[in-house]
């Protein structure tokens, strides 16, 4: 592990050196004329994946995020908007330098990011450490809007306890009994499994073993033999990206598609339903977002983004545009004035979204309380069957908030 | 409870296959290792850039197997000029010379893949003839190509003991490892033994990445995950002993499996307390002749 370590922060070095030379640079070219006599721009930083496996999701969030802004003039409150952007790389090591470099060196006065929940746990302390404003468009990991709740914090994603005991409801629901779970070994993982056995369990069913393997490991074969030497009535399994094309399609090679059905939380079939292939078909998720929602607020949603970047919306997308609407409520609310935090906060927390996804509101904790879909995988999408759950809360276990 | 027997056999098949990739791996780095001195980190990378030659030519020709065949004599190549180039000047350094050069080429040789190929995760398609399952109980079956590639690993590693047991060039090795200035001095030039050696150990790497990248996909730092469980197969089987590494590699291929089923929740564990035992019972490995 040294030696990823080590190239790291080698890279890293280089990377800083050429980014002062170029604040430098750059401080040293501004005309003076700018700073004076002209209202200064609102800063948001945006700290998103850029470059590698979740450089798509990055990019959807990144471009429905200023859809929703120019959409009500391109301003905040007002002012006009700085974008400062920065590349996280999914890089959990790298967070904090990355989250500071956006706080002290660009003096942002948004702080928004970003897909990895690793990346969103060092972003969340440095928000803490610095109070600075927050806003999370993706990264579930509970803990954001549980213990490190915090004034300056919000959510417009979804937490990873939320889909899975959506689905652990669903299933039990369908008169499953025995299930296993199966995930990578790190928190995210165990948070999604331990919430779909929460559910599961109270609806009157039974997690027989919890299968986990490192992180980011694709070698399956050992655990689809326990499963099937199991034989329970549901397999759930809680992975993403690569590995989530990796398992369904294992997972059918083994032969097990035919006796097990296989659920999950959305993730497991969004964004990657060209790599399964026929693997996927037929698969029931949970999610806060579906292919074939007719609310116009989503229709014309995704008229405008095909418009403004010529690729389909998704959830991703989505969460970017509400980001977007946040930002316009709170700032609208005080004319622009971030220094009036107070009121800053209150009016984000009372903020009514119209979302694509469908309307919902922030709980005290500032996380999404939301509808929850059942979507089956039809063809490349993952339609929308039914309301799994309607307007659900994360606990909020241990947020002191409110 | 013969089903669950059934099932335990499936486990010792998965943990078999496992460890006989694995095994092409480790097997040239204990050669490179116990037969020219030289602790190569930049082995993983070898895998790696099989891997993706393999996803390259595949995507290319439209056929693994083609792939494979272009992709062998490349790595073969590239083992050639990166011992004349680079390792033949470290055979009588420190280790500390060779840990830095080798290192240094792992991080050539990732910032190359992340600017050819970018960082994102790739899948390779199985041959369609390999492209089917077979069943093996009620409700579970086994993909042929993991058996076809067991099959394949099993070939090589009996070639591997035929050309080193049975052979004039094995028989050079296998002296050149013990004394090399006595068979310098019997005429055989030692130069071309070695180099040969580092360029097989490159292939077999290679080759494994190759035949690996449809059921392990190819991505990012796939080099150094190997790597380290490379150097456990090492320790635990005796720096320098093909049987070793064999053996060591079953020996991981199982642990892991089993541990996995057995302790979920240690999963990435089990290997590191299996060497751990291991070198208390023998502290220069299983078949090691000098202490490591």
């Amino acid at each position: 592990m040294t030696i990823v370590n080590n190239k790291e922060s080698r890279r890293r070095v280089l990377k800083s050196m050429a980014a002062t030379a170029g604040a430098v640079a750059a401080a040293s070219f501004v005309p003076v004329r700018f700073a004076i006599g002209q209202q200064a721009k609102v800063k948001l930083g945006l700290m998103l994946p850029y470059t590698g496996t979740y450089a798509a999701l990055g990019k959807n969030i990144d471009d429905a995020l200023r859809l929703a802004i120019s959409e009500k003039g391109g301003k905040l409150g007002g002012r006009d908007i700085e974008y400062v952007t920065l590349d996280d790389e999914s890089e959990p090591a790298k967070g904090s330098e990355n989250a500071n470099k956006l706080v002290s060196r660009d003096k942002v006065d948004f702080l928004i990011g970003t897909v990895h929940s690793g990346v969103v746990m060092a972003m969340v302390k440095v928000a803490r450490d610095t109070d600075t404003m927050l806003i999370i468009p993706n990264g579930g990991v509970s803990a954001a809007t549980r213990e490190l709740c915090a004034p300056n914090i919000f959510r417009t994603s979804f937490s990873n306890w939320q889909p899975a005991y959506a689905m652990g409801k669903v299933a039990a629901d369908q008169g499953k009994k025995r299930a296993v779970v199966i995930s990578w070994d790190y928190a995210a993982g165990k948070e999604s499994t331990d919430a779909f056995t929460e559910s599961f369990t109270k609806g009157g069913g039974k997690t027989e073993k919890e299968l986990f393997l490192p992180f980011p490991g694709v070698e399956f074969q050992p655990l689809l033999t326990e499963i099937a030497s199991v034989k329970p009535d549901v397999v759930y399994a809680f992975f993403a990206g690569g590995g989530a094309v990796k398992f369904v399609k294992d997972y059918a090679a083994a032969g097990l598609k035919a006796s097990i059905p296989l659920v999950g939380p959305g993730f497991l079939t969004d964004g990657t339903l060209e790599g399964q292939g026929d693997a996927a078909q037929g698969m029931e998720t949970t999610l806060h977002y579906a292919d074939g929602l007719t609310f116009p607020k989503n229709l014309a949603f995704r008229a405008a983004f095909k418009k403004a970047t010529s690729r389909d919306a998704d959830v991703y997308a989505v969460q970017g545009y509400d980001t977007g609407t946040l930002l316009l409520s709170g700032l609208g609310a005080v004319k622009g004035d971030v220094k009036a935090r107070q009121a800053l906060v209150g009016a984000m927390e009372k903020t009514a979204f119209d979302s694509p996804r469908g309307k919902f509101t922030l709980s005290k904790a500032h996380n999404p309380v939301q509808d929850f879909y059942l979507r089956k995988v039809q063809g490349l999408e993952n339609r929308y069957v039914s309301i799994a759950i309607k307007a659900l809360a994360d606990p909020a276990t241990g947020c002191k908030m409110g | 409870m013969a089903d669950s027997f059934t099932f335990f056999l499936i486990q010792i098949l998965n943990g078999v296959q496992e460890g006989l990739l694995l095994f092409l791996v480790a097997s040239g780095l204990t050669l490179v290792f116990g037969i020219m001195g030289i602790i190569n980190l930049a082995h993983g990378s070898f895998y790696m850039l099989g891997a993706y030659l393999a996803f390259a030519l595949a995507a290319a020709t439209g056929n693994l197997l083609v792939a494979i065949m272009l992709a062998i004599p490349l790595a073969l190549a590239i083992g050639l000029a990166l011992e004349f180039l680079l390792f033949r000047h470290l055979y009588r350094r420190d280790h500390l010379y060779q840990v830095l050069l080798t290192y240094g080429l792992i991080l050539v040789f990732e910032e190359s893949r992340s600017l050819v190929f970018g960082d994102d995760v790739h899948g390779v398609a199985i041959p369609r003839f390999l492209d089917f399952s077979i069943p093996l109980t009620a409700n579970l079956s086994y993909p042929a190509y993991r058996l076809a590639m067991s099959a394949v690993c099993l070939l090589v590693a009996g070639a591997m003991w035929l050309l080193i047991a049975k052979t004039r060039l094995g028989m050079a090795i296998r002296a050149g490892a013990t004394n090399r200035e006595m068979v310098q001095s019997l005429g055989i030039d030692i130069a071309w033994v070695y180099r040969a050696v580092f360029a097989l150990g490159v292939a077999l790497a290679a080759f494994a990445g190759m035949i690996a990248a449809p059921v392990a996909s190819v991505f990012p730092g796939m080099g150094n995950q190997i790597l380290i469980i490379s150097f456990v197969v090492v320790v635990i089987g005796g720096i320098g002993s093909i049987k070793g590494a064999f053996l060591g590699s079953l020996l991981i291929g199982l642990a892991d499996t089993f541990g996995q089923v057995l302790v979920p929740q240690l999963a990435g564990m089990t290997v590191y307390v299996l060497m751990a035992a291991v070198l208390v019972w023998r502290p220069a490995g299983l078949f090691g002749s000098r202490a490591a």
